[in-house]
């Protein structure tokens, strides 16, 4: 067989950790290869190593028969091997054009030979069909054209093998078919292209070949024809993932949260919200998606009262809550969630311990006038830490050592430890592997089942279809429309997503 | 067992950059062509190796004490509090106010409004600073200083009103009254200055301890001081816990000015004698912001003090040296810090896939 990569008995070791344990790859020219693995398998690590970013403690890489040198300072790209990170590498104020070339620049003389990179990019662009205004610069570009910038830097610099972290991420579903041809144009000329991804949909639909890690070890290389989702997820958790349960829905007509044409202005005068009004009902979960950066975070933030908008009104449970503080609205049976869990849902440097009581501090179960209720404290955190499966199961342990699903798990635990009206859940299994994803979905679920409500926003379609009742899309600050559970399908909100009217 | 073990490590670092310190002082000490053992010996016999050393050590580290917790307490909000200075030389002045003009108490309660008028001007003092960074997101570094500068300029005018001012040349106040003094330990030395405002100092360290680690308002100051964003979005207000840490801290500077009036020198005088607020900070940073850390590290303060007065009188190696030593102990610490902080973030990258 004719392999272009093969990595053999890669062995990388972290301090506590074994990212890579003796792992085989093998990838064959022309071929999309997918990496699938829950978070800590060992699939980011693998590919540092392909790349060179990483040097391994053990094992050999050969690329097309050439062993890779051990050294430090070895870049893939001399061995053809380009990379493009989950979180691209551009210069917001350069051109697209600038981007492309930086660090590979043509030259003539002293000067930049710009006509002869323009001539180069066009012609990549125009073989694979890609298009980018190469003249716009990169804060003005949505994130699928970074993406193409990113696509481009790397062909520019005849990387033959190309690895992608996470690409569809931050993509609309028509921004994923359109990476999705491209990538097919690359493989057919001949070209091979490595993704890791979690979303095992995509694999089925793009990949030739499927290589499934799990906890730091390399569990089976397939073809997609000799697999399926179902199959897929039990190999990457190591165990059954049982169907999520039908909804209970009983939705009534009471709204517990109305929102009344709310408008938000950044201090610099840029419109941030516009005229958002909608309402959730008792027992009801819904839904917000988009595109990252479409306003959610803003919303979020009005929401929970960490900003005031700068129009309208929010009403929660009958009551006019647009100028409370957040504790105040917190008290009245508020629940959130936030989107950046180690920025704005926990206390790194606290224990679990103190994350879990953190915001009920001040509840008088946990405090008297002055001091906290320390065997309070103790024992609910001991049982929220059991009951919500917290790894490891130690309270004292500070929580930014925790994995991001078990930080998760704790924001969620002290959350609906408070038995909210409503839970506003924003990403919340964003960078979570299927079990602790599974997990937030299932008390999700519960919580609008007992009959009270979730605000869910996310940028992973997938979710809110399968978990919303009703679906607002955002974009660009306002919601361009909502379409029941039922009415839903990828093609409608994917194109509101993209701004599309309903 | 988990806590007790990183208790131990955390006492670690701290002692290898006095090792390191205490070793470059050698070396400069043989620079001047001095014996370091000598130096060594003189320091110790004259920090702690009598009743009277071991009096003069704890009288030189109370006001240290006081205004390290105030660094710690600004510190544990995320504030860097440097107008201890200001802070402490306000409240020494308020309680030569109170302790000079209010007369005909009874000892114990004329004590308790000094030091609590003392306490409160600090805090006021203090509180200006807060309330810039809380409303107005001044920064708390540029107006504690330049506090600092306001606080001395001020009492020195005060001092020299004809009110306040006692006839003479110098600048300073009547003795306080009697029944305004803190009574001085002098049953372990007879001549020594060090009172019962040392006494009081252990009690704020103890004080502070709790509400920092027990109490409901330690558990806000320490959470906005780690996350601030975190805690707005759990309803902890920011402005509210800045203001107030800000002026717990100046209550505690103040009470260190009020120990130097009312147990040390019996009058205000301009200026008033400076650096108590600014070794606070070396203080808090040595004691790792930690109440009981900044005890042990404003002893060891007083101890370089009062063992650099011994060598002053026996050798020839002059007093400035102790302030070397104590600048070296600094820069370690400081380095110390930053080293372990980077080798967190090092460790950081490393584990993330």
């Amino acid at each position: 067989m004719d392999y272009v990569v093969r990595m053999k008995d890669i062995t990388k070791r972290f301090p506590r950790v074994v990212a890579n344990d003796r792992v085989n790859l093998n990838i064959k020219e022309g071929e999309i290869h997918a990496l699938v693995g829950e978070n800590g398998a060992g699939k980011s690590t693998l590919m540092n190593v392909l790349y060179g970013l990483t040097r391994p403690d053990g094992g050999e890489v050969c690329v097309r028969g050439d062993v890779l040198p051990a050294s430090t300072g070895f870049l893939g790209l001399d061995y053809g091997i380009g990379m493009i990170h989950q979180h691209f590498m551009l210069i917001g104020q350069f051109t697209a054009l600038e981007n492309i070339i930086l660090g590979a620049e043509p030259r003539l003389g002293p000067m930049l030979d710009m006509r002869k990179a323009r001539d180069r990019v066009q012609n990549l662009m125009d073989e694979y069909g890609i298009e980018v205004d190469l003249d716009r610069r990169i804060d003005a570009l949505s994130v699928g054209e970074e993406q193409r910038v990113e696509i481009l830097r790397v062909l520019y610099r005849d990387a033959h093998i190309i690895i992608m972290d996470e690409p569809t991420a931050v993509l609309t579903p028509q921004e994923t078919r359109s990476l999705f041809s491209t990538l097919k144009m690359l493989t057919q000329s001949g070209r091979t292209v490595v993704f890791i991804t979690h979303k095992l949909e995509e694999v089925m639909a793009m990949a030739d070949t499927v290589t499934v890690m799990r906890a730091g070890s390399m569990i089976g290389t397939m073809p997609i024809s000799e697999t399926d989702v179902a199959g897929l997820a039990e190999m990457m958790v190591g165990r059954r993932i049982e169907d999520m349960p039908e909804r209970d829905a009983d939705i009534t007509y009471e709204h517990i949260l109305k929102i009344e044409d709310v408008s938000l202005r950044s201090a610099k005068g840029q419109q941030l919200l516009t005229g958002i009004s909608l309402e959730v009902h008792a027992g009801e979960i819904f839904g917000i998606c988009g595109v990252d950066g479409n306003g959610q975070d803003e919303l979020f933030e009005v929401l929970i009262g960490l900003r005031r908008p700068t129009q309208g009104r929010v009403i929660f449970l009958e009551r006019d809550i647009t100028h409370d503080p957040t504790s105040r609205r917190l008290k009245a049976g508020m629940a959130h969630i936030p989107p950046d869990r180690i920025r704005m849902g926990l206390v790194g440097d606290f224990t679990v311990r103190e994350n879990l009581i953190l915001g009920r501090h001040t509840d008088g179960r946990f405090s008297g006038r002055v001091f906290l209720k320390a065997r309070a404290v103790a024992e609910s955190a001991d049982s929220l830490v059991r009951d919500f499966e917290i790894e490891p199961p130690v309270p004292e342990m500070q929580a930014g050592l925790l994995s991001g699903g078990n930080q998760q798990k704790v924001i969620a635990a002290r959350e609906l430890s408070r038995d909210p009206e409503l839970l506003i859940a924003s990403q919340p299994t964003r960078g979570l592997d299927i079990g602790a994803a599974r997990m937030i979905h299932d008390l999700i679920v519960r919580q609008a089942d007992s009959g009270q409500s979730v605000f869910l926003i996310s940028a992973d379609l997938s979710e809110v279809m399968k978990l919303a009742d009703r679906i607002g899309v955002m974009y660009r600050g306002a919601i361009v429309g909502v379409v029941e559970r039922t009415e839903a399908t990828e093609e409608n909100l994917g194109l509101m997503m993209a701004g599309a009217k309903a | 067992m988990m806590m007790t073990r990183s208790r131990l490590a955390g006492f670690v670092p701290p002692l290898i950059s006095l090792l390191l310190a205490a070793a470059v002082s050698a070396v400069v000490i043989l620079a001047l062509g001095e014996d370091p053992l000598n130096i060594g010996r003189v320091m110790f016999s004259g920090s702690l190796g009598s009743l009277r050393s071991i009096a003069n050590t704890l009288e030189e580290a109370t006001p240290l004490i006081f205004t390290g917790l105030c660094v710690a307490v600004a510190m544990k909000c995320g504030l860097f509090n440097i107008g201890g200075e200001g802070q402490l030389v306000v409240g020494a002045f308020a309680a030569a106010w109170v302790g000079v003009k209010l007369t005909g108490l009874d000892p114990v309660s004329h004590v308790v409004i000094c030091i609590a008028v003392a306490g409160m001007a600090g805090a006021m003092w203090a509180l200006i600073a807060g309330v810039l960074k809380a409303r107005f997101g001044a920064h708390e570094v540029i107006n504690t200083i330049m506090l600092n500068y306001v606080a001395f300029i001020v009492t020195n005018y005060l001092v020299n009103l004809a009110y306040f001012k006692k006839p003479g040349q110098i600048p300073q106040t009547e003795d306080v009254a009697g029944t305004a003094l803190l009574p001085r330990l002098d049953f372990i030395y007879t001549y020594t200055r060090l009172n019962l405002g040392f006494i009081l100092a252990v009690l704020a360290v103890i004080v502070v301890f709790l509400i920092l680690e027990r109490s409901k308002l330690g558990f806000e100051i320490r959470s906005v001081g780690l996350n601030p964003l975190a805690s707005r979005a759990s309803g902890i207000s920011v402005v509210s816990n800045t203001i107030i840490a800000m002026a717990i801290g100046g209550f505690l500077a103040g009470l260190g000015g009020a120990e130097r009036v009312l147990g040390v020198h019996k009058h205000f005088i301009s200026p008033f004698p400076f650096g108590y607020g600014f070794a606070g900070i070396a203080v808090a940073l040595l004691g790792r912001n930690k109440p009981f850390g900044v005890l042990l590290a404003a002893i060891f303060f007083g101890a370089l003090a009062s063992g650099g007065a011994q060598v002053d009188m026996e050798t020839r190696v002059p007093r400035e040296l102790v302030t070397v030593i104590q600048a070296i102990v600094i820069i370690f610490v400081a380095c110390e810090y930053l080293v372990t902080k980077m080798g967190i973030r090092i460790r950081g990258v490393a584990t993330s896939e």
